[in-house]
């Protein structure tokens, strides 16, 4: 009791500290000096029709490779946690016939929009993350009816070594032949508005997407043996 | 001062709420997760201005006026990232919950005493 009258204080007061913050935000009515710059010049430089994207992948890039370092970091962490297999049984209602049909159906197709997500973030809402974690749901749905199809971890880990590493050297070009690290400009910008355009911004994507999906994949199969 | 704000800080407290009150793991990580949202909410709400379009250049929004018709798209960027952050911390949290389970075979934080004072 006295516990819960603790917490109901301390939340109180965190009402207290929040108020003065909430009445002073004021909307905003015009865009700060770095986003209008990146509203005026963003399209023209990177020739990406999506802003938020040019944001994530160069002039932000780096922060970006810092999260996916996160990403990896914990995916390293969950893999050490979890490297003996629980010595419990595990007690699994079989999955209906509905679910069954319904994946093999689903599948696919799942896959194939999380590919067009981050093979097209440069051009409509989406991106390299979004894509990844589209990916990893469609491996939910094959847990979930235990189809066995074996998701190879040797495969996986390949796969996200070799996007993360194709990012780096990526980005390096980006260093030697262009402005800077993780620029995008090494490779033709082509028409505007098109799949083939904004220099390496799709490709960096793509990798991104290949990346957050493989790891994600390794996370949930990973839980998913668990009981 | 907008709505979305102030249900962003609601979340927020609601979260905090539900960590300092329910014993049970998984609720604890729940009420994370809420607080997460919440922070969320409140940063795309930062960086929204009222009746202009999202940052995406296509034939309705010329790069010309995007100046004065789009919202910011930094905040949009950060949350971007933080959504995919907050999800990997989540399953690492939901991890340890796992390994604490495996220990003692208890998902209530009463049964865990060595870090009580």
């Amino acid at each position: 009791m006295i516990k819960r009258f603790f917490s109901l204080f301390f939340v109180i007061l965190l009402i207290f500290v929040f108020m003065p913050l909430v009445k002073d935000i004021k909307p905003l009515s015009e865009l700060g000096v770095t986003s209008q710059k990146y509203a005026k010049d963003g399209a023209k430089e990177l020739g990406a029709a999506n802003l938020v994207t040019s944001v994530v992948v160069t002039y932000r890039g780096l922060d970006t490779l810092g999260e996916v370092t996160v990403l990896f970091i914990t995916t390293a962490g969950i893999g050490f946690l979890l490297r003996k297999r629980s010595t419990g049984k595990n007690k699994k209602r079989k999955a209906s016939e509905i679910l069954k049909s319904g994946t093999s159906f689903l599948l696919p197709l799942i896959v194939l929009f999380g590919v067009y997500i981050f093979t097209h973030g440069h051009l409509t809402p989406g991106g390299g993350f979004q894509g990844g974690v589209v990916i990893a749901s469609a491996i939910v749905l094959l847990l979930l009816s235990d189809i066995n199809l074996h998701t190879d971890h040797n495969i996986l880990n390949w796969l996200e070594s070799l996007s993360g590493g194709f990012y780096i050297i990526l980005g390096l070009l980006g260093l030697l032949l262009a402005g800077g690290f993780l620029d995008n400009r090494f490779l033709p910008l082509g028409k505007f508005g098109e799949i083939f355009s904004a220099g390496a911004i799709p490709i960096i994507y793509s990798l991104i997407g290949l990346k957050v999906g493989a790891e994600l994949v390794g996370i949930i199969s990973k839980l998913g043996r668990e009981e | 001062m907008t709505i979305i704000t102030i249900l962003g800080f609601l979340l927020i407290i609601i979260g905090l709420w539900g960590m300092l009150t329910r014993k049970h793991l998984f609720r604890m990580i729940l009420g994370f997760s809420i607080i997460d949202t919440g922070i969320h909410l409140i940063i795309v709400s930062l960086g929204y201005i009222k009746g202009r379009t999202a940052p995406i250049f296509d034939s309705d929004l010329s790069t010309f006026d995007a100046v004065h018709k789009i919202v910011d798209p930094i905040p949009s960027a950060l949350v971007l990232t933080a959504i995919v952050i907050g999800l990997a911390v989540t399953a690492l949290m939901l991890v340890y919950v796992v390994q604490m389970k495996r220990q003692k075979g208890s998902l209530d934080i009463s049964d865990y005493e060595e870090l009580k004072w």
